[in-house]
């Protein structure tokens, strides 16, 4: 199940949710992205992120996510996933983004989990601003996330 | 009529989030919207002329310049995804 959402969201009730859904499941695997208060591209001045905005193409946002699942689905065995992303402002330390995925077995768990994350930071329409000081600027895009991808082909 | 959509820093370049265009003549592809954007406006020639790295979505979907497109069809301008 996919959500976006500008509420935050509770990490034992979505463990539990995915849990439930998970069958006879022997490993869960559970990821939350934060928002940090040191972001890497800002540290030369030594600024401090204040807040976080983030902007998505509703209805592409959606299909974009169902078709990572998907691909994920094709690729492990997985019993049940949760993913949850959340939109709006945001300020440092407060959870961004939630993967859950189920499996027989670990190892599906965890690299199925990695890989959403993966493609989710490069394939999902979701644009980060970032307030520091006074001032406001889009996050650009790393080589670093570009190149995460392609381990996963 | 085409429904274009402008997100994030290309949104705020472009002070405008949406617009309805008719297909025109001169357009089939989306290559030919662009050139035909940037000869409409300054503010698009500026941004569609810079080295800057512009996606494209058309109905929802990562598309290309080569892309044909329909009378109705919801085109997308963005810059590259941050997410996660």
């Amino acid at each position: 199940m996919i959500s976006v959402q500008e509420q935050d969201f509770d990490l034992g009730a979505e463990y539990s949710l995915l849990r439930e859904s998970a069958g006879d499941a022997g490993a869960i695997t559970i990821f939350t992205g934060l928002v940090r208060e040191i972001y890497d591209q800002s540290q030369t001045d030594d600024s401090k992120v204040n807040f976080l905005y983030l902007e998505h193409y509703p209805g592409m946002t959606e299909k974009s996510l169902q078709s990572i699942v998907d691909q994920a689905n094709t690729k492990w065995s997985l019993l049940a996933t949760r993913l949850v992303h959340r939109v709006g402002h945001l300020s440092p330390r407060d959870q961004i983004v939630f993967v859950g995925t189920a499996s027989a077995h670990r190892q599906d768990a965890f690299d199925a989990a990695q890989f959403i994350m993966d493609y989710l930071k490069n394939k999902a329409p979701f644009w980060k601003k970032q307030g520091a000081n006074e001032s406001a600027v889009w996050i650009e895009s790393r080589d670093s996330d570009e190149a995460a991808l392609l381990k996963w082909d | 009529m085409l429904n274009i959509h402008y997100f994030a820093s290309i949104r705020e370049a472009l002070n405008k989030q949406e617009e309805h265009l008719e297909l025109p003549e001169t357009v089939s592809s989306v290559g030919d919207l662009i050139d035909y954007l940037i000869t409409a406006t300054p503010e698009a020639a500026s941004i569609f002329n810079s080295d800057r790295s512009i996606l494209i979505a058309v109905n929802q979907i990562v598309a290309s310049r080569a892309n044909i497109l329909q009378p109705d069809d919801e085109v997308a301008f963005f810059p590259p995804m941050t997410g996660g």
